[in-house]
């Protein structure tokens, strides 16, 4: 398979060192949390707003619907938001920035010898089960974030930061979950 | 005085290259972190890796002190800063659906993206599982529509609600901070795994 032999071969030139950190595979934690909260109050200062993700997908999913009938999004209360006047839902910050989250993580998986074609999984289950459980988990994820208003970045992180309450309830609506249901799912990980 | 967009009214392409820049930094940043991993994000939830817990907190509270000096120093004009509006149904009934999300999938739509872009295939499949749960939401909205905006207190903060000053906020979060830090510091030794740690 050409794609299988690409990824063989970006494997051979790109996985040999971390040009970023010299020795460890990861940037310090602390350090990068450091790195990741400039970057977040620079938008705020720019901008007045946060960071985000999910709204980006909103975006996508807005447009596809309204490319496919556009009659069907007009009459959606959800999707005629987002489309009212003849605005183009890809014509957004959100879309820009996701967008340079792709080639941020691509610059820094680069200089970091991370790029690589691989599924992570527990060893436990397949290969299939984690492809299964990964559209699951977005399926899931990003049902959720419609009807949260904003996913970790936009709603937790970045609602943290202003100190609204929305940001903090969600914040631990999404942690706190997570964390009762992680025994009834720990074979997919651990 | 900031925010520079809204108050100085940059045209709008200068806007999205902002927004394109500052998704690099972004990324860059949830990448070094080593957040383009399933197995590292999860072990925040298992105890053996809580990388999350250590990046996530900080950065909150990087921007949180920034902005609290930025309006001191009157250099930043809060009014037009977005505080995120609390609808407390959807918040919380969204959170726990992210949050089975999160344990299932794990990604979160942020980190899924720049997990795919190093090449995680399991990334890709839950940028795909995304698109379709972004759908299913609209497809069925009018299902959700009342509880979705039902009880709403607006663009609420957390010190307002317990009558605090902004300040002293941010110091109980930093101080929950540097306690969660020592729980988790304790929790990657208890519960380590070698194993799992090594091929991360």
């Amino acid at each position: 398979m050409p794609v299988r032999q690409a990824g063989i071969y970006i494997n051979k030139i790109m996985s040999h060192q971390n040009y970023i950190t010299g020795k460890h595979k990861y940037m310090n934690p602390y350090m990068a949390g450091i790195i990741l909260g400039l970057v977040l109050l620079l938008s705020f200062y720019l901008t007045g707003r946060g960071l985000g993700a999910s709204g980006a997908m909103k975006s996508v999913v807005v447009t596809t619907v309204n490319t496919a009938s556009h009659e069907n999004a007009a009459n959606s209360h959800f999707y005629s938001k987002y489309i009212s006047d003849g605005k183009n839902p890809m014509n957004s910050w959100l879309v820009f920035q996701v967008l340079g989250v792709l080639v941020g993580g691509f610059l820094s998986g680069a200089l970091s010898g991370r790029l690589k074609l691989k599924t992570e999984h527990a060893p436990v289950i397949t290969k299939k089960r984690r492809i299964l459980m990964a559209i699951a988990g977005g399926a899931l994820f990003g049902f959720g974030s419609q009807f949260g208003r904003g996913c970790t970045s936009g709603a937790a992180l970045s609602g943290m930061a202003t100190l609204s309450l929305a940001g903090f309830v969600t914040m631990i609506a999404i942690f706190g979950t997570a964390y009762l249901v992680a025994y009834f799912f720990r074979k997919n990980w651990i | 005085m900031g925010p520079v967009i809204p108050v100085y009214e940059i045209s709008q392409e200068l806007n999205f290259l902002i927004a394109f820049i500052i998704g690099i930094g972004f990324g860059f940043a949830l990448e070094q972190a080593g957040f383009s991993s399933s197995r590292k994000l999860a072990g925040m939830f298992y105890g053996y890796d809580t990388t999350v817990l250590k990046v996530f907190f900080t950065a909150a509270i990087v921007a949180m002190i920034g902005l609290v000096f930025l309006n001191y120093f009157e250099m930043i004009d809060m009014g037009i800063v977005y505080v995120n509006e609390y609808y407390i149904n959807s918040a919380i009934i969204g959170g726990v659906i992210m949050g089975v999300g999160f344990i299932v999938g794990g990604f979160c739509p942020g980190t899924s993206v720049c997990a795919a872009a190093i090449g995680k295939i399991d990334a890709m499949a839950y940028l795909g599982g995304s698109l379709i749960g972004i759908f299913l939401f609209g497809e069925t909205y009018s299902w959700w529509e009342k509880v979705y905006n039902i009880n709403y207190l607006g663009g609420i903060k957390l010190s307002t609600a317990l009558g605090i000053s902004d300040g002293l906020m941010v110091f109980l979060v930093i101080a929950a901070a540097v306690l969660m830090f020592w729980v988790g510091e304790w929790a990657e030794k208890k519960f380590k795994r070698p194993d799992i740690s090594k091929e991360l």
